[in-house]
């Protein structure tokens, strides 16, 4: 069973808005509020536009945030000076999707691995070569790719040349963004059990984005979903497989293909109407109600909050409560969520 | 007679890095109104077994250096290019993962399903026209005629995808190759565009070739499936025979790869090492180094293409040995 955890990160009703000018403006973030525990791996997902890379940025404030707070060990990132963000970045780490972007090409793999160790000021010459080929180790990278050059290796390799890279500075806390989304299948379950035992083997907590929700569930023990930048379920992994309560999650899950073509033939898909709506002019009340095959009038008007529907299961709907949380169950028209 | 039968198919790229043999010996059949899968990684040669079949390799670099496309009767690799051009779009359509790289994207949508249809069938602009009007409301576009005059960009990723399929069925085509459809494409909207991909497929009994790397796409919507690794078909079933009881031991790593969100989770099945460098493949089976279950004469010898069922081949020095204990372990 899990313990009580400290929370690591908290995030408070953070939001991201870029102006687009002409009065435009993408609330990429809007409104998320949501604790990490320490040494757990929250997966958040979502689809393409839904903010939720914006958010892992916005986290580690590489991207600004509008409004809002993140408290990193109780330290408010936001107020801190240039200098003290520094600091505290050397326990926040980011992998990024993109092994082939996010190296540069003309520095060796020991000069991209070594850097953090010099620009923290933690090791240098003998002593920051032999952490770095400890660190390749590690990631399962032989020593002697030190002198070599990103383009020499795939795309999987690289990813561990960016995990290596995020753990030279010992952090507690990473951000993986997509981390697995451009490698091969078999590539991919390297990566995974790779971050499962560095997570194990370094005490460390991550935050999991992806839209791959097989992923998702395989590595995280909570799971929060995003839609159209704002959080709208969260529960353990399990249970929002199992469970699901928001009809976006439902529609999400079932919209998978699972490899097991006797499940497949006989499978019922929940079929969502159209795309996802633009996040420049996002839909008034819940931001799903256009898709929502449970939709009614009132959807359009109020802005659902997340609500703890269940013990540890919260959801953003205003046609369950937590006395009807099964959407199936709630009476043609009834709102229960609103009283 | 089979609609499709391509036999022993190579294609070669002369690189800098050496001769890549990219498809090297492929041989298979279509038959009318199935779907046959092609699933593997990059770099395995699925692309490039389809670009062949359309004859659409660029040359150099590369060559079709031997083998057999015939479809309908008669060898696509034998004919004209001006011959090939008529069959292709006509009777052989393609879509393509990228929607926005195939479309032009200064042409409006309408005028861009019209060429095809006056191109192949004769139509008159009037009867292109609407015939492209009826392709947009069968592929799901709401607003059919008065979206039919937007470009590409005013269109979202999964639109434009239902307007490439719509292009590719413009002229009933017998056979569609769709190269990855839904990989750029959310789960949400990748659902929609498979179930309509299902849903022509049995309206106008097209046959069609899947080209994915995602196992369970290819579980919910192929008849056949063929694994392909380093230019080879590694192996070829019924797709339930396949997922069931695979018989060669990187299909059966490759499943076992995939988390299963049903299951608990622990440690997931990984296969080790790399895909080899197919520019400099080693004298023995290719998937060797990787394999668990390798023995000697694996890095010897290349293995043989065994035959376990009329309808189920396995490229392994021990296939009917991988087989047998799959279907062991399905009987326990």
């Amino acid at each position: 069973m899990q313990k009580a955890r400290e929370t690591l990160v908290a995030i408070r009703d953070l939001k991201v808005h870029f102006n687009l000018g002409h009065n435009r403006v993408v609330k990429a973030v809007d409104g998320v509020t949501l604790d990490i525990l320490e040494g757990e791996t929250l997966g958040l997902v979502g689809e393409s536009g839904c903010g939720k890379s914006t958010l892992g940025r916005a986290v580690l404030r590489l991207t600004e945030p509008t409004g809002g707070q993140v408290f990193y060990r109780n330290n408010d990132l936001a107020r801190l000076s240039g200098r003290q963000l520094r600091e505290q970045r050397r326990h926040l780490q980011i992998i990024f999707q993109d092994p082939y972007a996010s190296l540069n090409p003309r520095m060796t793999v020991g000069q991209i691995v070594g850097e953090p160790l010099e620009t923290f000021r933690l090791a240098r010459g003998r002593e920051a070569e032999q952490r770095v080929q400890e660190l390749l180790e590690t990631v399962g990278l032989s020593k002697r790719f030190i002198k070599r050059y990103p383009h020499e290796f795939s795309g999987g390799q690289r990813q561990r040349i960016g995990i290596a890279r995020a753990l030279a500075v010992d952090p507690d806390f990473i951000v993986a963004d997509e981390p697995i989304s451009a490698l091969d299948v078999s590539i991919q379950a390297q990566i995974m059990n790779l971050l499962e035992k560095l997570r194990r083997e370094k005490n460390l907590t991550y935050l999991f984005i992806s839209h791959d929700l097989r992923a998702i569930r395989h590595v995280s023990d909570r799971v929060a979903v995003m839609y159209l930048g704002k959080l709208v379920e969260i529960a353990d992994a399990k249970t929002i497989y199992v469970e699901p309560l928001m009809p976006y999650t439902k529609a999400l899950i079932s919209a998978v293909p699972v490899p097991d073509p006797e499940i497949e033939a006989t499978r019922q898909r929940i079929m969502l109407e159209g795309d996802v709506p633009s996040p420049i002019n996002p839909p008034s009340g819940c931001p799903f109600h256009t898709r929502c095959p449970y939709a009614i009038d009132v959807c359009k008007e109020v802005v659902p909050q997340l609500v703890e529907i269940k013990p540890a299961h919260y959801a953003a709907c205003i046609r369950i409560s937590p006395a009807l949380p099964h959407i199936e169950d709630v009476p043609p028209g009834a709102a229960p969520g609103l009283d | 007679m089979s609609l499709l039968e391509v036999k022993n198919l190579r294609t070669y790229f002369q690189t800098d890095d050496g001769l890549v043999k990219a498809v090297d010996g492929i041989s298979f059949e279509l038959q009318r109104g199935e779907t046959l899968g092609i699933v593997g990684e990059s770099g395995s040669g699925k692309s490039v077994t389809n670009l062949s079949i359309i004859r659409l390799i660029q040359e150099p670099p590369g060559r079709i250096v031997s083998g057999e496309v015939i479809f309908k009767g008669q060898d696509i690799l034998l004919l004209p290019p001006e011959a090939v051009r008529k069959i292709r779009g006509r009777r052989i359509a393609m879509i393509f993962q990228d929607p926005m790289t195939s479309l032009n994207p200064f042409m409006k949508i309408s005028k861009q399903l019209m060429e095809m249809t006056e191109l192949h069938l004769g139509h008159t602009s009037a009867q292109a026209y609407e015939h492209a009007i009826r392709m947009l409301e069968t592929v799901g576009i709401p607003d059919a005629r008065p979206r039919a005059n937007s470009y590409p960009h005013e269109f979202s990723g999964g639109m434009r995808q239902r307007v490439m399929i719509a292009m590719a069925l413009s002229c009933e085509p017998e056979l569609l190759i769709a190269d990855e459809p839904t990989t750029a494409l959310d789960v949400t909207i990748q659902a929609q565009i498979l179930e309509l991909i299902k849903k022509l497929k049995q309206k106008t009994g097209t046959s069609v070739i899947l080209i994915t790397h995602d196992l369970g796409v290819v579980a919910g919507m192929t008849d056949h499936v063929i694994v392909m690794y380093a230019g080879k078909i590694f192996e070829q079933a019924r797709t339930r025979e396949l997922f069931a009881l695979p018989g060669n031991p990187y299909t059966k790593g490759l499943l076992r790869s995939v988390p299963d969100p049903t299951a608990e989770h622990g440690k997931l099945y990984q296969i080790p090492g790399l895909p080899p460098d197919v520019a400099h493949l080693k004298p023995g089976c290719p998937f060797a180094d990787r394999c668990e279950r390798a023995e000697e004469i694996c890095r010897r010898e290349f293995p043989p293409f065994v035959e376990l069922t009329p309808d189920h081949h396995s490229l392994c020095h021990f296939a009917s040995e991988v087989y047998a204990e799959s279907t062991n372990a399905k009987g326990a």
